[in-house]
């Protein structure tokens, strides 16, 4: 898996070590390759973001047929717990507003309104953050109903062999001694210092939380809400209306869970670069790890 | 130098997303797109029928959940000389033929419709923008209507054609809403011709003198001012082929999710 004969190459290209290490290319010292990711986790991974990347657009399309969200079985109209609407003077749009409970902000140009041709147009999300860019309801659904099953049948296929090869029970699951050193580890990261030669051949305290979170906590929430808003599988699932308080109450959780997983790709991509980028992308594209120092078990 | 990088990285990113966005736009006009993404609602309905079967009721609610105003959707009132004139006696002469394939084609008055057994339910509207609202309806059991009618053995689907003109058909002609179930969901308990809503007479707004209730399906398939039943096993000749008004725009004959 790993040759000493590899660390010569380190020296070579005569770039700057901090340069080196921010772009996460092989130290200058020695250094061996290991093998981070199994060939199923890079293809799903992808596969993942392929598809969360069309789930998330086309269920702000299809937000935009109603952009407001309510608490309970249905919608109490008057009552929005989150709207994004367009203030008009005669004809034309003026103004985009968010309302949060009481509040209100001014949000013109990206949410309530936005410019479509150059034209300020009421619209929830603007057209550059739905899938497709134009209002189109019937597409948004098309869409987000197809690319649903691929999520799912994703997401089964990952979990199925994450237990069958024991990836989820020793690479996932927080252990004990994680949790006691989750206070210093917010604190490394938080000072930018990301484990290094042998400690960087796992998943630190903080992603096994951040992964676990999303693979067993928010993906299954963002399925059952969805399911919950159909009224087939109400009929199917009544419980599924109780567990979430409603199909309405269902239908704000999903738009939570949609933005959870936003708020997880801007961590994830922000300390990718920051943990040296092509060092990463490339251990999730070739599955191969370049780690610091001498290879104990080499 | 890690300011350029940064922002090279940042319009690569943008770059590579607005890419990816016109790209799914642009997938979304091709024919075999629609087609294809369309097919997986095959599936869905297979699926979401294997869950729940024939029976499986929608839930019902009780008086206290009544919204205050019931929204209307869709037409609000159907802008025909035709339809003014039944309006203007209270529908007393409103008929609704059941026809196509049956044994035993029927053409029912208001009256007849309003003596035959009813079933009275508080359920959920589920519109496919998103909202809901409950409401109580109290109609006649589409089943029992069909049982009267007694369908052929080739009859698939029931299709329902209202009194609400949507615009103009490229041939020029009016194209009225219409909408239709397969004989399952058609035969659901809960699937009833509505003349009441919330105890009152059913408004013009909610679609007088009777509108579909499918209450295991989206809005748009609960065709309103429904005028006229017809059994076919194919709709592939009507209107634009796709089995209602909104599927011919695009939207899922499944309505189901």
């Amino acid at each position: 898996m790993t040759s000493q004969a590899e660390s010569v190459r380190g020296g070579r290209t005569g770039l700057p070590a901090w340069l080196r290490k921010a772009l996460g290319l092989a130290p200058e010292g020695p250094y061996y390759k290991f093998y981070r990711h199994a060939l199923l986790v890079r293809l799903t991974h992808w596969a993942n973001a392929i598809i969360l990347f069309v789930m998330l657009l086309s269920g702000l399309q299809i937000f935009n047929a109603h952009p407001a969200l309510y608490w309970g079985k249905t919608s109490q109209f008057d009552h929005p717990i989150l709207s994004l609407t367009a203030r008009w003077d005669g004809d034309t749009v003026t103004q985009g507003v968010t309302q949060i409970g009481p509040w209100q902000f001014d949000t013109t140009g990206v949410l309530g309104a936005s410019r479509i041709d150059g034209e300020m147009t009421a619209r929830g999300f603007p057209d550059w953050a739905t899938i497709p860019g134009p209002q189109w309801l019937a597409m948004g659904r098309l869409w987000h109903f197809a690319f649903a099953w691929l999520f799912v049948l994703n997401g089964l296929i990952f979990v199925a062999w994450a237990y069958w090869r024991k990836h989820a029970q020793r690479d996932l699951w927080p252990t004990r001694a994680d949790i006691r050193h989750l206070p210093r580890e917010i604190a490394d990261h938080a000072r930018l210092r990301f484990p290094r030669g042998e400690a960087a051949k796992r998943y630190n305290a903080l992603q096994k939380l951040a992964y676990a979170f999303v693979i067993f906590v928010l993906a299954p929430l963002v399925i059952l809400t969805g399911l919950t808003m159909s009224p087939t599988m109400d009929s199917a699932f009544p419980f599924l209306l109780w567990v979430f308080g409603g199909r309405q109450t269902a239908r704000t959780i999903h738009f939570i869970c949609a933005f959870s997983f936003l708020a997880f790709f801007i961590v994830h991509i922000v300390m990718v670069v920051l943990s040296g980028s092509w060092n990463n992308i490339r251990s999730m594209i070739t599955g191969r790890y370049v780690i610091e120092g001498k290879d104990s078990h080499g | 130098m890690a300011d350029s990088r940064r922002n090279f990285l940042k319009s690569a990113f943008a770059a590579s997303g607005a890419l990816a966005l016109s790209g799914c736009t642009k997938l979304s006009e091709k024919p075999w797109v629609q087609s294809a993404l369309g097919e997986v609602e095959n599936v869905t309905r297979r699926v979401q029928r294997a869950f729940a079967g024939r029976h499986a009721l929608a839930p019902e609610f009780t008086k206290s959940d009544i919204a205050p105003v019931f929204r209307a959707n869709g037409t609000l009132n159907p802008q025909t000389a035709d339809y003014a004139a039944h309006a203007a006696n209270g529908f007393r002469d409103w008929r609704i033929p059941v026809e196509g394939l049956v044994e035993k084609p029927l053409s029912l008055s208001m009256d007849e419709l309003r003596s035959m057994p009813s079933r009275t339910q508080i359920t959920r509207h589920d519109c496919v923008e998103g909202w809901s609202c409950i409401g109580e309806w109290t109609g006649a059991p589409l089943a029992l209507i069909l049982a009267a009618a007694r369908p052929k053995p080739k009859a698939r689907y029931v299709m329902f054609f209202c009194a609400d003109p949507m615009g103009n058909l490229p041939s020029g002609e009016a194209a009225f809403y219409y909408e239709s179930l397969d004989l399952l969901e058609a035969s659901h308990p809960q699937t009833i011709l509505a003349y009441r809503l919330n105890g009152q007479v059913l408004p013009i707004e909610h679609g007088a003198p009777v509108r579909l209730r499918a209450e295991r399906q989206l809005g748009y398939k609960m065709a309103k001012y429904v005028q006229r039943i017809e059994l076919v096993d194919s709709f592939a000749a009507i209107g634009g082929g796709r089995g209602g008004y909104w599927e011919d725009q695009g939207y899922s004959w499944y309505a189901g999710i």
